[in-house]
């Protein structure tokens, strides 16, 4: 067990400066002055010569990068960004718990419709329950999120005036200048947010989920199952859901760690102040602190998810248990 | 009253293709204690037979016709709650791939409990004995502690072994095995066909055994059915079978053994494939591969007759008598070689 941690530690290591790396190489080629932009439309060029000297612009790359690295190893900071000197640490602290509001929301929205229908339309497949969530997965498959953002926005939102059009309200109260808070305004307004994430989810899951559960029934201990006699009921139960469910979890810790990362689409419709906001914000003003702060964050999110889901896995499958 | 008995059992597939007959007029009949070896390719519709008899086909996939007596009791047509009650009380079953036929992520213990505590109306604690008794009885070493381990934690043989013990749980009347050897070595597939008969002798239980290798049956069964595309082509005692087959595809099969006494050179294969049972051959399904057909085996279905040696020696062939004993001498000699001479 000591060894599989160790391994995995030097793994996320290498991740990290992989992203990092590559971060800092697509901001290089990339064609923007960060300078100018956070100097400000009325800036002479001494002054934007000023902001880029201050910022380490003027500096080679590969300086710019170790900075970070020193930085973030040597004071455990991600730095501040280049438009507002905030630092990236506070505004990724304060940005992630509605990211993480969003993911973790919408996964239990989308698992608790995709395992049920999965399973029925495994159990049945071809009848009309199959096709019906079929036709689902497809309109789930093939529809943009930000037109089902949109979409729903407009018609729950603004013509029935059910929920709130956009917006988000935070968990616990007490922030100050907080317009609403608490948990029931909170998923009030996450709502929305939520089912978007569903139907884009639960259409991947739904397949996934039918195509593994069909697969388990053809095996052979199941065959064995039913030759001892017992019941269909028993059969799915205590042979094929948890054997299926296998390959489901880790690709739910894929998704959960890759979604931490900024669910970019669904948090710019519904205008939630979230990680994908910000990065896309940074992104428009050539923040290079910021990005790479949210690349990292994201990377974390990804290593420590697929720990979760190893160490879940050795519960669930007796085979790969570090004995 | 045979412990099982099948009356011209018929199972087709419906598939996207057309219809699949992969079991076609089947009858054979087996007596408590005694051991039927079924012996035939894959695609011969052996396991198929079987899985039908069990009601394990599924029947919004598969017509199945005919009769299926367990014990004087018509299985066909029975609710799903009496099949299970059958299966693994009455009929134990155990397959073919030992490493696949076993839950793996449930413990060897768990599964056998299972299979107790359907049938049985005992407590967990009770089936637990009994599970750990009966992997005592398929000489699983240490088996109070290996009760608890997993499936991967058993080699192939060992987990055949856990498989017969399965299928053996509840004391059933019949036991199904299909292949349960072919996929083990060779010193393993002795050790369970020892097994196997040891524990028909102590519990007097009826086996079918499924299997494409006349070793096994040679070994194991009292008689023998032979099936080809779906249909039997030739029954028999088996001292009879190896001693006079009566058929070509039967000659086939039997030249296709190594033997220890032969003069050496190439086994005999038996030419082409096995028939497709989406578009079966017509007249007798053997004829495109058979070296002696006629034109009337290409229109007409030999029936299943008496073989002249009688003793319920039954076989599917058009060629005379004389014929078919000339050819099989001739074929016998050239097999065993100077031994004969």
């Amino acid at each position: 067990m000591t060894q599989f941690l160790i391994r995995r530690l030097f793994w996320a290591i290498f991740l990290f400066f992989a992203a990092t790396i590559i971060t800092y190489l697509i901001f290089w080629v990339i064609p923007a002055d960060p300078a100018a932009l956070a100097a400000g439309k009325s800036a002479t060029p001494a002054d934007i010569a000023r902001v880029s000297h201050f910022l380490h612009l003027d500096e080679p790359i590969w300086r710019q990068y170790l900075r970070f690295v020193w930085n973030l190893v040597g004071h455990g900071s991600l730095g501040h960004s280049f438009v507002n000197r905030q630092s990236v640490d506070a505004t990724i602290a304060k940005d992630a718990p509605v990211t993480a509001s969003l993911v973790f929301g919408g996964a239990i929205f989308w698992l608790s419709l995709s395992i049920p229908i999965g399973i029925l339309s495994a159990i049945r497949p071809r009848s009309l329950m199959d096709r019906g969530a079929m036709i689902f997965v497809l309109i789930g498959i093939s529809a943009h999120p930000v037109w089902i953002g949109l979409i729903l926005s407009y018609v729950f939102g603004y013509r029935l005036g059910l929920t709130p059009i956009a917006g988000y309200c935070n968990f616990f109260t007490g922030t100050e200048g907080a317009q609403c808070e608490g948990p029931l305004e909170w998923a009030y307004h996450l709502i929305l947010p939520w089912i978007t994430f569903m139907i884009l989810f639960a259409a991947l899951y739904v397949r996934l989920i039918r195509a593994n559960v069909i697969e388990t029934m053809s095996e052979d201990y199941v065959r064995t199952a039913r030759a001892k006699g017992a019941s269909e009921r028993r059969v799915m139960t205590q042979h094929v859901l948890r054997n299926s469910m296998l390959p489901i979890v880790t690709i739910l810790g894929m998704d959960l760690g890759l979604a931490l990362g900024g669910a970019i689409f669904t948090e710019s419709i519904f205008n939630l102040p979230g990680l994908g906001h910000e990065i896309i914000n940074a992104y428009n003003t050539a923040d290079l602190p910021m990005i790479t702060g949210i690349v990292v964050f994201s990377t974390v999110a990804v290593i420590i998810f697929n720990l979760i889901v190893d160490v879940t896995y050795g519960f669930l499958d007796p085979r790969i248990r570090p004995s | 009253m045979p412990a099982l008995e099948v009356k011209d059992l018929s199972t087709s597939f419906r598939t996207d293709d057309g219809i699949v007959k992969a079991v076609s007029g089947v009858s054979f009949s087996i007596d408590q204690g005694k051991t039927l070896g079924v012996v035939g390719e894959s695609g011969s519709g052996k396991s198929v037979t079987f899985l039908t008899v069990m009601g394990l086909v599924d029947p919004r996939q598969a017509d199945v016709s005919g009769s299926v007596l367990l014990q004087g009791e018509e299985l066909l047509g029975v609710g799903a709650n009496r099949l299970r009650e059958v299966r693994g009380l009455t009929i134990g079953m155990i397959f073919q791939d030992p490493m696949t036929s076993l839950n793996p992520v449930k413990t060897i213990g768990w599964q056998l409990e299972e299979a107790v505590l359907i049938h049985q109306d005992v407590t967990r604690k009770d089936a637990r004995r009994q599970a750990i008794e009966i992997l005592k009885q398929v000489e699983i070493p240490r088996a109070d502690q290996r009760v608890d381990d997993y499936p991967h934690q058993f080699s192939g043989g060992m987990r055949q072994r856990v498989m017969i013990a399965m299928a053996l749980i509840n004391g059933p009347d019949i036991l199904i095995a299909d292949e349960p050897t072919t996929a083990l070595d060779v010193t393993t597939q002795a050790q369970i066909l020892r097994l196997m008969k040891r524990l028909q002798d102590e519990n007097k239980m009826a086996i079918l055994m499924i299997t494409h290798d006349l070793g096994v049956v040679a070994e194991l069964a009292d008689d023998v059915i032979v099936m080809y595309g779906g249909k039997v082509v030739e029954q028999a005692k088996v001292d009879d079978l190896f001693a006079k087959p009566e058929m070509p595809y039967t000659w086939g099969l039997l030249a296709s053994l190594p033997r220890l006494d032969s003069t050496g050179g190439r086994l005999e294969q038996i030419p082409g494939q096995p028939p497709s049972l989406l578009n079966p051959p017509s007249g007798c399904a053997f004829h495109p591969r058979c070296p002696y057909a006629m034109s009337r085996c290409r229109t007409e279905l030999p029936e299943l007759r008496l073989s002249p040696q009688g003793e319920g020696h039954r076989f599917r062939c058009h060629l005379e008598d004389e014929e078919r004993t000339r050819i099989w001498q001739g074929k016998h000699a050239a097999l065993v070689g100077e031994d004969a001479a």
